[in-house]
C-alpha cells in the first residue's frame, strides 16, 4: 500500500551512516581478535559501566550481550539455529530471547560476525531484571571452564519519585543504594585485579568515564533535535545509531562519532532535511522492536508517518533528567556541573549515579515512570500516536506494559499494541502486525 | 489437632478479618517471603502472605502481560476482586519482576493506606548487601513507625524476632520428624502447617504447633506405608489438591525447597547487639530464591543436603509457568539431580491445576521409582 503523497520536505541520506556501520563492525572484530595481541575479552550486559573495565588497560574489549543477541535476531536463519541449540540444551522458549540467542551462539560455537565464538576471559554483569545475573551464571556453566562471573547488583529501588502535587516525577536518588553499588564496584575491581594479575589504572578509568558520561548525554541531545518538524531522523535509522551506546559507552571513537552525528543532525534541522519527505504524522514506540522485522517502521512511511524514536531508543543506555516543570532533558555530566573527578570513589559514585538514574532501570523499580515518560515524550516530540510492543522476548522491559497502555489511553493518547518478540521470529506475526498498523493509521486519519 | 492448620489455611481471610475485629489492630498483606515479618510483629501488626485462590478469573488481563506467571496473576486477582479490602497496607520486598508488577497494579487500582516497596538486594552473595539492607530496614522501620504513630524500641524488635524465630524452630521440629522411616506428618500436612504460619498470628500458631509436637505426634501414621519418599522443588506452590493427589497415588513428600515450604522458615535470625543488622543478615543469608541465587548456586547445596538427609527416592520440580529464574535454574538443577542419581519429574503449574493429566504423569513417575526393571 502506498498513497500518492505530497513531497513536503527535502531529504538526503546521513553522511556519517557508513562510518557508524564501520565502527560497529570494528567493535566486534576488536573483541574477537583481542587475544592476538595479548588483550583481554570480557562479556556482560549492555546496561553497565564499561568504563570501569577500561581501567584494566587499553587492550580490554567488551562483548555486550543484548546488542549481540539483537544482531543474531536480525539474521533470522542464524537466530533460528541459536534458539534450537538453546532449546536442545533444555532452556524454555519463554526466557529472554537475547539470552537464548547468546547461549545458542556459544553452544554452536559460532560467532555471528564470523568464526568460532570468542569466549571471554571473564564475565561482568550489572543486575537489574531477574535474568541479568543468571544470564552469565549460565553462560559460564555452558562454557564449563570456571571463568569468573562478577555481578553488580543495581536493583536498588526507584531513582525518581512521583510528586502528587505537580503530577510529575523528580530525581530523588537513594544515597544508600548508590553507596551499595559503588562499594560493589570497588570490591569487583579488587577481585578482577587479582584474577587478571594486572594493576588497576585510575587515570584510564577517569578518561573512560569522561567518555561514558559524554556518550550517555550526547545521544539524548541528538534525540532532542528530533523534536523538529520535519524529523531529521527516523526510528529505523536510529536503531543503527543508538546501538553504539549499547556496545561500549566508554569508547572515545563512539564519542567522536556521536559528536559528528549531532552536528550533522543539527545541520539537517537547520536546513529542514526530513527523514521522511512526506511527513504528515508522527508516532513513537516504546520498547525493543522485533529485530527481524524492522520493515514495519518503513511501512509507516507509506502513510507519510514518521516514527520519531521510542522511549527505548531515547533512553536505553543513556542519561536523562527531569526538569522542575516535568520536561525530559539530557542529564548534565559531572563536568557540565563543575565537578572535577580526582579519585576513584568519586568517579565510581558518579558513574553509579548515571547508571541508576537510567529510565529503563527505573521501569523495573517503578513502572509508573515509563507511562508518565511516554506521555511526556508524546507531548514534547509532537506525536500523534504511540505504538506499544507486547514483547514476549523481554520480561524486564515489558514490565508494566499493560498498565502503561491503560494510562496512555486514559489520557486520550491514541495507542496501538502488537505482540511479538524482539529476538524470536516464531513469536511475531508480520501480516497481523501490518494489518494493525493499517488500522491504526486509519484511526489517525491517514488514508 | 492437625486439621486446625488446614482449617486456618482454608479460612485465612475470615481469620484475618476476625483478628482485626477482635484486636483492633492493623493487618498488612505481603507479596513475597523476603518481607521481614519481624518488624510487623514488633509493631503488633498482623502480616499475612497473599496467596492465590487457584480459581479461574478474568480481571487481570488488562493489567498484566500474558507472559507473566500464574501466581502473580492469581495474587493480583485477589486484590482486584476485593477479597483483601480489609487490609490496611500492602508490602513487597524486591524479589522477582512478576510479583512486583502485581504489587504495583494492586496499589494503583486498590490502594491501601500503607504501601512499601522494600529494596531487598538481589546480589545477596555480595558482602555489601548486608549493610545496605540494614540501612533500608531502618528506613522501612521509620515508615512503619510513622504509620502507627509511635516508635519501635529495641525490645519491640527483639520480641518480633523471637516470635518469628520460635515459629521457625517449631516448623523445623516438624520437618525433623519427616526424616523417620514412617513420617508422622505427610507432605500435605506439613505444607498446611507452613502456609498457615504465613497467614495466622504466629503467637497463636506457635502455641498450637507446640501443643501438636508435645502430644505424641511421633506415633502418628505408623501403620501408613510411606512408599516412595519424594522431595518437592520449585517456586511458590500452595496447591493442596496436587500434593494430596501425589501422596494418594503412592508416595510421601518428606521435604521440599520452595517458598511455601522450607525456604520460608529454615534460617533463623541470630540475634546480636543490633537487631536490625541481625535481621538484615538473616534475610541476605537465607536459602535464596533463584532470582537471587547467583553467581554461585547456593540453593543447590541445600537441596542436595535435604535429599540425602531425608533419603528421597525422587524429586518433583513444580514450577510456575513463565517463572524465568526457575526456568533458567532448571537445566543446571536437573543436571545436578541426575549426577546424584535422583530421578526427577518436571511439572509446570498454572493458576488452576489439571489434576487428571498430572495424575497420569505422577503415576508414571512413581512407577519408575517403585517398579522392577522390565529387562
Amino acid at each position: 500500500m502506498q498513497f500518492d503523497l505530497e513531497i513536503k520536505y527535502p531529504s538526503e541520506p546521513l553522511k556519517c551512516w557508513a562510518k557508524g556501520k564501520e565502527l560497529r563492525d570494528k567493535y566486534y572484530q576488536d573483541y574477537a581478535s583481542a587475544h592476538d595481541s595479548g588483550g583481554i575479552r570480557w562479556s556482560g550486559g549492555a546496561a553497565g559501566l564499561e568504563s570501569v573495565m577500561a581501567g584494566f588497560g587499553r587492550d580490554v574489549y567488551p562483548l555486550t550481550g543484548e546488542p549481540y543477541g539483537a544482531s543474531i535476531a536480525f539474521d533470522r536463519p542464524f537466530a533460528a539455529k541459536c534458539q534450537a541449540a538453546a532449546e536442545e540444551a533444555g532452556y524454555p522458549r519463554d526466557v529472554c530471547a537475547y539470552m537464548r540467542n547468546y547461549w545458542g551462539s556459544k553452544l554452536l560455537n559460532s560467532f555471528a560476525f564470523g568464526g568460532a565464538f570468542p569466549e571471554p576471559d571473564l564475565y561482568w554483569q550489572f543486575h537489574s531484571c531477574c535474568s541479568h545475573g543468571k544470564w552469565y551464571q549460565e553462560a559460564a556453566r555452558i562454557e564449563g571452564k570456571g571463568r569468573p562471573v562478577f555481578v553488580t547488583d543495581c536493583a536498588i529501588g526507584p531513582y525518581f519519585k512521583f510528586n502528587e502535587k505537580t503530577g510529575n516525577y523528580y530525581a530523588a536518588p537513594n544515597e544508600n543504594g548508590i553507596r551499595y553499588v559503588v562499594n560493589q564496584l570497588h570490591s569487583h575491581i579488587e577481585k578482577i585485579e587479582k584474577y587478571l594479575g594486572r594493576p588497576y589504572q585510575d587515570e584510564l578509568l577517569f578518561e573512560a568515564a569522561d567518555n561514558q558520561f559524554a556518550n550517555m548525554t550526547i545521544w539524548p541531545e541528538i534525540f532532542m533535535l528530533n523534536k523538529a518538524i520535519p524529523a531529521p531522523l527516523d526510528q529505523k535509522s536510529m536503531f543503527s545509531l543508538y546501538v553504539l551506546g549499547a556496545l561500549n559507552k566508554a569508547s572515545a571513537d563512539f564519542r567522536a562519532f556521536y559528536n559528528e552525528l549531532k552536528d550533522e543532525v543539527q545541520d539537517r534541522v537547520n536546513r529542514g532535511i526530513a527523514a521522511v519527505p512526506t511527513e504528515r504524522a508522527r508516532v513513537m514506540d516504546d520498547i525493543q522492536p522485533p529485530w527481524g522485522f524492522l520493515k514495519i517502521f518503513r511501512h509507516l512511511e507509506n502513510y507519510g508517518c514518521v516514527c520519531i524514536g521510542s522511549y527505548y531508543s531515547a533512553s536505553l543506555m543513556f542519561a536523562w533528567d527531569i526538569t522542575e516543570d516535568g520536561m525530559l532533558v539530557p542529564k548534565k555530566t559531572p563536568k557540565q556541573r563543575g565537578i572535577e573527578i580526582k579519585d576513584r570513589d568519586t568517579c565510581l559514585w558518579h558513574l553509579a549515579d548515571f547508571l541508576l538514574s537510567n529510565l529503563w532501570f527505573n521501569n523495573m523499580q517503578d513502572n509508573g515512570l515509563k507511562a508518565w515518560g511516554m506521555k511526556k515524550m508524546y507531548e514534547q516530540w509532537h506525536c500523534d500516536g504511540i505504538m506499544i510492543h507486547y514483547n514476549r522476548g523481554c520480561e524486564g522491559l515489558s514490565m508494566g506494559v499493560a498498565e502503561q497502555r491503560l494510562y496512555l489511553a486514559e489520557h486520550g493518547i491514541p495507542v496501538m499494541s502488537f505482540e511479538g518478540n524482539m529476538g524470536d521470529a516464531r513469536e511475531f506475526d508480520e501480516a497481523e502486525t501490518i494489518k494493525r498498523i493499517d488500522t491504526f493509521m486509519e484511526t489517525l486519519g491517514l488514508k | 489437632m492437625i486439621e486446625k492448620f488446614r482449617e486456618w489455611y482454608d479460612d485465612r481471610l475470615a481469620y484475618a478479618k476476625k483478628w482485626k475485629e477482635d484486636t483492633g489492630g492493623k493487618v498488612v498483606g505481603y507479596l513475597c517471603t523476603y518481607v521481614p515479618e519481624e518488624i510487623f510483629y514488633a509493631a503488633n501488626i498482623l502480616p499475612v502472605r497473599i496467596l492465590g485462590d487457584h480459581k479461574p478469573q478474568s480481571v487481570t488481563e488488562p493489567h498484566l502481560f500474558a507472559m507473566y506467571c500464574p501466581f502473580c496473576r492469581d495474587v493480583l486477582a485477589q486484590g482486584l476482586k476485593g477479597h483483601y479490602d480489609f487490609l490496611d497496607g500492602i508490602v513487597i520486598a524486591q524479589s522477582c519482576l512478576h510479583i512486583r508488577q502485581s504489587f504495583y497494579s494492586w496499589q494503583k487500582h486498590r490502594p491501601r493506606d500503607f504501601h512499601y516497596v522494600l529494596p531487598m538486594p538481589q546480589g545477596v552473595q555480595n558482602p555489601e548487601s548486608v549493610p545496605y539492607l540494614a540501612e533500608e530496614y531502618v528506613k522501612f522501620k521509620k515508615s512503619v513507625e510513622t504509620w502507627i504513630g509511635h516508635e519501635l524500641s529495641k525490645e519491640d524488635l527483639v520480641r518480633g524476632i523471637e516470635v518469628v524465630n520460635r515459629s521457625r524452630r517449631l516448623l523445623k521440629d516438624v520437618y525433623e520428624l519427616r526424616k523417620a522411616d514412617h513420617p508422622p506428618v505427610t507432605g500435605l500436612e506439613a505444607m498446611s502447617m507452613v502456609v498457615s504460619s504465613q497467614v495466622i498470628d504466629k503467637n497463636e500458631h506457635n502455641a498450637i504447633l507446640d501443643q501438636f509436637l508435645r502430644n505424641g505426634v511421633k506415633n502418628r501414621l505408623q501403620e501408613r506405608d510411606p512408599k516412595s519418599r519424594l522431595m518437592i522443588i520449585g517456586s511458590e506452590d500452595d496447591d493442596m489438591q496436587f500434593l494430596d493427589m501425589v501422596e494418594e497415588r503412592g508416595s510421601t513428600i518428606v521435604c521440599d525447597d520452595h517458598c511455601t515450604g522450607s525456604r520460608y522458615f529454615w534460617d533463623e535470625v541470630e540475634l546480636g547487639d543490633d537487631p536490625i543488622l541481625s535481621l538484615a543478615k538473616r534475610y541476605v543469608e537465607r536459602t535464596p530464591c533463584p532470582s537471587k541465587d547467583w553467581p554461585e548456586r547456593r540453593r543447590f547445596d541445600r537441596i542436595l543436603k535435604f535429599a540425602k538427609e531425608y533419603r528421597v527416592d525422587g524429586a518433583i520440580i513444580v514450577q510456575q509457568k513463565f517463572c524465568d529464574p526457575h526456568e533458567i535454574d532448571k537445566v543446571a538443577l536437573l543436571d545436578m539431580l541426575e549426577q546424584n542419581n535422583i530421578p526427577t519429574l518436571c511439572l509446570e503449574f498454572d493458576v488452576t491445576v489439571p489434576l487428571g493429566p498430572m495424575r497420569i504423569r505422577v503415576d508414571a513417575f512413581l512407577e519408575t521409582l517403585s517398579g522392577d526393571e522390565l529387562f
